[in-house]
């Protein structure tokens, strides 16, 4: 019987956490007696397949047909169930991404299946039991999963992808599902690229300064820093009160509240009017010369430093990292 | 950061506003090894300075909230951390505008600039409100909003660099350990963090919301429940924005929907007293790490803040557009009195608490209990309504202070009559009398933990007897009766039975009991046997720390009888400076006696018929205990018989034990009834009767900011012994006459501008000019009314008040000033207005 | 335009979340609660899609009669019809909750007519299940794409936009349409005084529901053993530069 792995990949380019998926999933297909499967789904897909069998993969299952142009989460999702069934695997598993989940809840959708997203370890059993994460990792749950075909994700870096020592066979096996034109409605109709319009409120990265920038010209470092990140320059009420950065540039409860993927929060001792406007950042760097400030007990990390020292530094590295 | 120290002076605990001044102000006098924690971070740990609104109205009709919120505005004014956009309290009843012209008589008392504006006169200040809906408006203009968290921040720099003081943030204190020294005194020894244990002198408290849990550690308490102010942020609105600034527009006060609006940059914050009282446990406020916010900035619970905000909407039609941007219940600490706790703890020696305290006084404060700790006592003002002390055991249990502060918070902006009375918790403490009193119809008013009659519903007839009424203004009347008139009269015409079970008594013993008991008092103790003294105890600056009786019971017992209001400080005190060495024990027998006083004309009469002792001044002479057994419908009852008086008359009190007690009233009831007798109230003893006589009170003429020369207490002669403040007392005597004198003064025309006939309260009333001018002595102290009351036997409404020495001659025309209009007076006394050579009470 | 957007009740938590004792629900004992971050964004959306397209906006929540709060919060924000799901427990698993929605949107769709678009937040900021909205969609047989950063409503078709490196990918898809919101599509406009005292009038439905438990059973709840809330010290000054763009590419905010 067979665990099936989803691997992602975008235009033949496979995605790290898709070798996430294989190294927890091969493991969990041995202690559950399964073969460990892979799949890849639409163009350019067979360009994506080079990894898989050194990270476990007996058999890669190839999945094409006119309607797999791109991307499409109820296409991918009934390519992924009927190869389901046509391989009779009981279980069928991805990384916990954004594609990940979406498309293991498309086949769950279709399966009338329960799904367990985000799981960090997993049990199998007649019953399966796993530990899943909650609350973006604050909290874990422990859980049960009792169905005929087992539909769960692997929480992104729970494990670090690393090949087996004995690498599997990794045959390509082509697979056409049969889809109708309607499988094609969510398909990617088009990419763009978005660079004005990143806004304060919806930019991924923000870099904040408070009264330890000490002047308008000191925002010059935040800007550099912003600039080599694709992100946008904050700051606190200080800032704005001191008249150094305009006030729409203000996070905080009454300015602007952000929730970028990281914040990093320079010169900010934290007054809870600015916490209040940066509490939904999913992660928040502080930096500041202050190791008790109440940003840096906040921050899930933190450099202790002059910040005029500090953010070149890390703008000097990125650029030297991307060579 | 410097490495965790195993060793200091002193630790104070909590960084917010209190501590971080307290150790300012330690540095300042001169102390070192000065160690502050805080379980948080800097500058904001977390505590209730985070999220105060920050805004100080100087005005307040508590002396000592006052002067200190005077004295902070000062200090935060001297580190240039504060600004003055004024402020206005406005009103939407008459009731409310009443109670501005008596904040325009304490804005007068303090000193402080302030202005009554009719509504349009508001809207020029505060153009978006809408006049429509108020009175008119009370102004201060020195109303001021100050930066806390840059407050503490700048006091802590001054104790790191002046005196080498060390801040550990995010350093939690897990317990507070103490030893057991000589004399079995319990004194702090170490206070042990999440980062290593610190051996320490003393400990200070300063915790705000969490202060009780941490004086538990230690065996103490300090009694406050933390309890939820709500605040929301409200914005943007474009006339604050186009100020540019902060602040600036005047904080206002909506005090009829108990509600404020100050501006905050580009919105306003409106914040709420007009909610239910919600109370937390300590254990029930979370960690910095679980708080959203912060610890003290709990979940927002909207429905318990509609009506404000559509009261606020109603003032301020902006508002209604303006979106809710954050929105908190913020943690604040009430007390069972709404006064702060200060001072050393009762339970542990070296313990001090500083908590309680609003932004608004926090650099004053954190200043009293600096001096405290160097001094023995604050000297910046007299604190004894803040000190700790002052609480029974009975005002310490979670039960009482839950009452209180539920009872208490919507009086935050309430008006609050000076007499008025507590509706839960009542009857703590009762005499032995309590149920005939009852039955008598008595209006019983609580003094502290102890229910006292103020006068009986029973002697409803002598307002007929003695054609008397009632006051024409009900604010006057409130919390009065004319029976207590009525009673006066009768007590000067036959004679009234005055329950006094609420006296504070306690016995010193042992061989050292005299030389202590003469440490403590100013006059001599060592007297013959069944004399007694009365006499001030001095602090070590020589003012008033108390005022009372010591009786030389035996060769070495001395009993001291104290008033209810002060028993719980005068205890403590005498328990501080007690030896160590076993000379002396300390018992407390206020619940193992109980005290009648009888005073009267007949009052020897009365007593004559259950006695065949010689009642005479020769067989029990002015100022002697006698022991002697009464007949009491047969029981025979062994008393002491102090004669003594409080209100002017011939006449006793009458000590037996607490179980004795009934068949003692009984018994005087019974044979005084041809007599006159009639149960008498507090009315008359503790103000009409006093007052005709001049009597001082402690916490009222009598504080710790004047001598006994200016209370006009000072003996002729200096015994030779030492006592505590003996030596500031000499001097004072050195440089001659007193700078202030307290008077008695006569209303000498009580209408007031209404054509109404007004009844000054007492609470602070300033003394003016004939010009309306203050009147401040040298030392800076303005004259006020410390108590007030009319005098039957006198038909005058009579005054007390510290006048400078120039105005303290009998005959000088003066005013004083009640709810905003003027009254003429004129200086009585220095003394007794009634009976000054004391014919009745010593014949 | 009809709108529905489906919204959950979740605790507001600090870094630290404590669970109760017995292990089953989040202790809430001092916690406020909100709407879960991604459908306090949808809300805003369907908001600001039909004040542009003259809309209405129902808000649907599966949840503790307290969730009232929730639904009233929306109304202050600009939300027409309430309707809550009540049940007695603490949450209910993902298919019993997508089972239980569904039977509520066909009946009022079948009181009202069909919703043009039905939001859901793209997970749950609690259980993060990451499946109901898709499970609704496929039940009332509607396309459906998680992840919309951005919404576009014209001719009969939704352009969606979903974030990836360095872009978006767009979706053009037929209403109507079901869509799981990322938080970031918009800024959430807060709710002003009049509209708060407003949404205390709004009615509030009440659709009783039952459904079946699915395969997946909470077992307990617990903190990871690393404590998350503790700042993780990155360095001192400059030197800690290194560790820090370690740090942004592993967030993959380095692209």
């Amino acid at each position: 019987m067979t665990l099936l792995i989803l691997c992602d990949h975008d235009r033949g380019t496979l995605a790290e956490a898709s070798l996430e998926a294989l190294t927890f999933g091969r493991d969990l297909a041995q202690r559950a007696g399964l073969s460990c499967e892979a799949v890849l789904i639409g163009e350019d897909a067979e360009s994506a397949a080079g990894p898989l069998a050194a990270h476990g993969a007996v058999q890669v299952h190839l999945a094409s047909h006119v309607l797999l142009t791109d991307y499409g989460p109820e296409a991918w999702g009934e390519t992924l169930t009927q190869l389901t069934r046509s391989t009779g695997a009981t279980a069928v598993m991805a990384c916990g991404t954004d594609r990940g989940n979406e498309v293991i809840a498309h086949v769950a959708a279709r399966l009338d299946e329960p799904f367990v997203a985000n799981c960090t370890n997993i049990t199998p059993g007649d019953t399966w039991t796993m530990t899943r994460v909650q609350w973006g990792g604050s909290l874990l749950e422990d859980a049960t999963l009792d169905a005929g075909h087992r539909l769960v994700t692997v929480a992104h870096h729970a494990v670090e992808a690393t090949p087996t020592e004995t690498p599997a066979d990794g045959a390509l096996v082509q697979f056409t599902p049969d889809l109708v034109a309607e499988a094609a409605r969510t398909v990617v109709k088009d990419r763009v690229v978005l660079t004005q319009g990143i806004t304060l409120a919806t930019s991924p990265v923000v870099v904040g300064g408070g009264r330890g920038v000490g002047s308008e010209d000191g925002f010059a470092q935040l800007e550099d820093l912003a600039g080599a990140l694709g992100g946008v320059v904050g700051c606190s009420r200080a800032v704005t009160n001191n008249g150094w950065r305009p006030h729409s540039d203000q996070v905080g409860q009454t300015g602007t509240r952000i929730a970028p993927d990281i914040y990093i929060a320079a010169g900010i001792s934290g007054a809870i009017q600015h916490w209040v406007g940066a509490m939904a950042a999913k992660n928040i760097l502080a930096v500041n010369t202050d190791g008790e400030a109440n940003m840096v007990a906040k921050a899930g990390y933190a450099v202790i430093g002059d910040l005029h020292k500090v953010l070149p530094a890390i703008t000097e590295e990125i650029v030297l990292r991307r060579g | 950061m410097s490495e965790f120290p195993n060793r200091a002076n002193v630790v104070v605990i909590g960084a917010g506003i209190v501590g971080s001044c307290l150790v300012g102000h330690l540095a300042r006098l001169g102390w070192t090894d000065i160690v502050l924690v805080d379980k948080g971070p800097l500058p904001n740990p977390g505590g209730s300075t985070g999220h105060a609104s920050n805004f100080i109205f100087p005005v307040d009709h508590n002396k000592e909230m006052a002067l200190l919120g005077e004295q902070s505005a000062n200090q935060f004014r001297d580190m240039d951390l504060s600004v003055d956009p004024g402020g206005i309290e406005v009103a939407r009843s008459e009731e409310r505008m009443e109670e501005l012209r008596r904040r325009m008589t304490s804005a007068k008392a303090w000193g402080i600039e302030a202005y009554l504006l009719s509504p349009a006169g508001v809207r020029d200040l505060v153009p978006f409100i809408n006049d429509d809906v108020i009175l008119g408006g009370f102004y201060c203009p020195t109303v001021s909003v100050v930066d806390s968290l840059e407050t503490g921040t700048t006091m802590r720099r001054e104790a790191i660099e002046t005196a080498g003081c060390q801040v550990f943030a995010n350093t939690e204190v897990l317990d507070i350990e103490t030893v057991e020294g000589d004399g079995g005194v319990t004194a702090v020894s170490a206070v042990v963090t999440d980062k290593g244990t610190i051996s320490t002198e003393y400990v200070v408290i300063a915790c705000g919301v969490w202060s009780n849990r941490l004086a538990n550690m230690a065996g103490a308490t300090i009694p406050l429940v933390p309890t939820v102010h709500q605040m929301a942020d409200v914005g943007p609105i474009d006339i604050l924005a186009e100020t540019n600034n902060e602040i600036g527009y005047p904080v206002v006060r909506d005090m009829d929907s108990f509600c404020y609006e100050r501006q905050s940059a580009g919105s306003m914050e409106v914040g709420s007293y007009g909610h239910r009282a919600i109370l937390h446990h300590p254990d029930e406020i979370p960690s910095n790490e679980e708080a959203a916010l912060s610890p003290t900035e709990m979940p927002f619970t909207p429905d318990d803040f509609d009506e404000q905000m559509e009261q606020a909407i109603e003032l301020m039609d902006m508002l209604g557009e303006a979106e809710i941007r954050y929105a908190i219940n913020g943690l604040l600490s009430l007390t069972p009195d709404g006064m702060p706790c200060l001072g050393e703890t009762t339970e542990v020696r070296n313990l001090w608490s500083a908590a309680a305290v609003w932004v608004k006084e926090g650099p004053g404060m954190a200043q009293v209990v600096a001096e405290w700790m160097t001094y023995g006592y604050p000297r910046v003002i007299d604190a004894h309504g803040a000190d700790i002390s002052r609480f029974y055991d009975g005002e310490r249990s979670d039960e009482h202070i839950w009452s209180r502060a539920d009872e208490s918070f919507i009086k935050t902006y309430g008006i609050v009559h000076p007499q008025e009375q507590w509706g839960g918790r009542r009857n703590i403490e009762v005499g032995p009398y309590f149920s005939r009193q009852q039955d008598l119809d008595a209006m019983f008013f609580q003094a502290r933990t102890w229910e006292r009659p103020q006068w009986f519903g029973s002697n409803a007839d002598l307002v007929e007897r003695y054609g008397l009424e009632e006051r024409p203004v009900e604010w006057d009347n409130r919390w009065w009766s004319p029976i207590t008139v009525g009673e006066h009269l009768n007590l000067r015409e036959n004679c009234g039975l005055v329950d006094l079970s609420a006296f504070q008594v306690y016995e010193l013993e042992g061989p050292g009991a005299v030389a202590f008991a003469d440490r403590l008092a100013v006059n001599k103790v060592d007297v013959a046997v069944g004399r007694s003294i009365y006499t001030p105890w001095l602090t070590a600056d020589g003012g008033f720390h108390s005022d009372l009786t010591m009786m030389r019971m035996g060769v070495d017992r001395v009993r001291i009888v104290t008033g209810v209001f002060d028993g719980g400080r005068d205890e403590f005190w005498v328990r501080k400076h007690m030896p160590t060495d076993g000379s002396v024990t300390f018992h407390n027998i206020t619940k193992q006696v109980t005290t009648l006083g009888l005073w009267g004309p007949n009052a020897p009469a009365v007593l004559g018929q259950l006695t065949d002792q010689d009642l005479s001044q020769n067989g029990s002479s002015y100022g002697s205990i006698v022991p002697i057994q009464l007949d009491c419908g047969g029981n025979r009852i062994d008393v002491s018989l102090f004669r003594i008086s409080y209100v002017g008359d011939t006449g006793w009190e009458v000590y037996t034990d607490w179980d004795n007690g009934p068949a003692l009233w009984d018994a005087v009831m019974a044979v005084g009834a041809d007599l006159g007798i009639r149960p008498t109230g507090g009315g008359v003893y503790g103000s009409s009767g006093r007052l005709e006589k001049g009597y001082r009170l402690m916490g009222a003429e009598l504080e710790s900011e004047y001598n006994p020369l200016e209370a006009g207490l000072a003996r002729p002669k200096v015994k030779a012994a030492d006592f505590i403040g003996k030596e500031a007392y000499l001097a004072a005597r050195e440089k001659g006459e007193p700078e202030a004198l307290m008077t008695v003064l006569t209303v000498e025309d009580q209408t007031d501008s209404h054509g109404r006939r007004r009844f000054m309260q007492g609470g602070n009333e300033p003394i003016l000019t004939p010009d309306g001018n203050r009147i401040v002595d040298s030392h800076g102290r303005a004259s006020r009314v410390t108590s007030a009351g009319f005098g039957p036997s006198v038909g005058k409404h009579l005054l007390m008040a510290y006048l400078p020495r120039e105005l303290a001659i009998p005959g000088t025309d003066l005013q004083v000033m009640y709810m905003n209009d003027l009254f003429p007076v004129t200086v009585a006394a220095t003394g007794a207005v009634f009976d000054a050579d004391d014919t009745r009470m010593k014949s | 335009m009809r709108i529905l957007v489906c919204v959950k009740r979740v605790p507001a938590p600090g870094s630290r979340i404590n669970v109760t004792p017995d292990g089953h629900a989040v202790d809430t004992a001092h916690l406020g609660f909100t709407t879960s971050p991604h459908e306090e964004c949808a809300v805003e959306e369907a908001v600001q899609i039909a004040e542009e397209h003259d809309g209405e906006v129902t808000v649907l929540t599966l949840g503790p009669p307290e969730a009232e709060e929730q639904l009233r919060y929306a109304a202050s924000v600009g939300a027409h019809n309430l309707v809550l799901i009540p049940i007695s427990e603490v949450d209910w698993d993902p298919q019993r909750t997508a089972s239980a929605l569904t039977t509520a949107i066909i009946d009022l769709e079948s009181a009202d007519g069909p919703f043009d678009l039905i939001l859901f937040g793209n997970e749950s900021a609690d259980a993060g299940g990451f499946q109901v909205g898709i499970r609704v969609a496929y039940a009332l047989g509607r396309p459906v794409v998680n992840g919309i950063k951005g919404i576009d409503v014209a001719n009969g078709t939704a352009s969606a936009r979903r974030e990836i490196d360095g872009g978006f990918e767009v979706y053009v898809v037929p209403v109507p349409a079901v869509m799981g919101i990322k938080e970031g599509i918009n800024l959430p406009r807060y709710p002003t005084m009049k509209g708060r005292l407003a949404s205390k009038k709004a009615e509030v439905h009440s659709a009783v529901v039952e459904a079946a438990a699915g395969g997946q059973a909470r077992v307990r709840l617990h903190r990871p053993v690393e404590q998350v809330s503790e700042t993780v010290i990155l360095g001192n000054g400059p030197e800690a530069a290194s560790a820090v763009v370690d740090l942004l590419e592993e967030l993959g905010v380095l692209s």
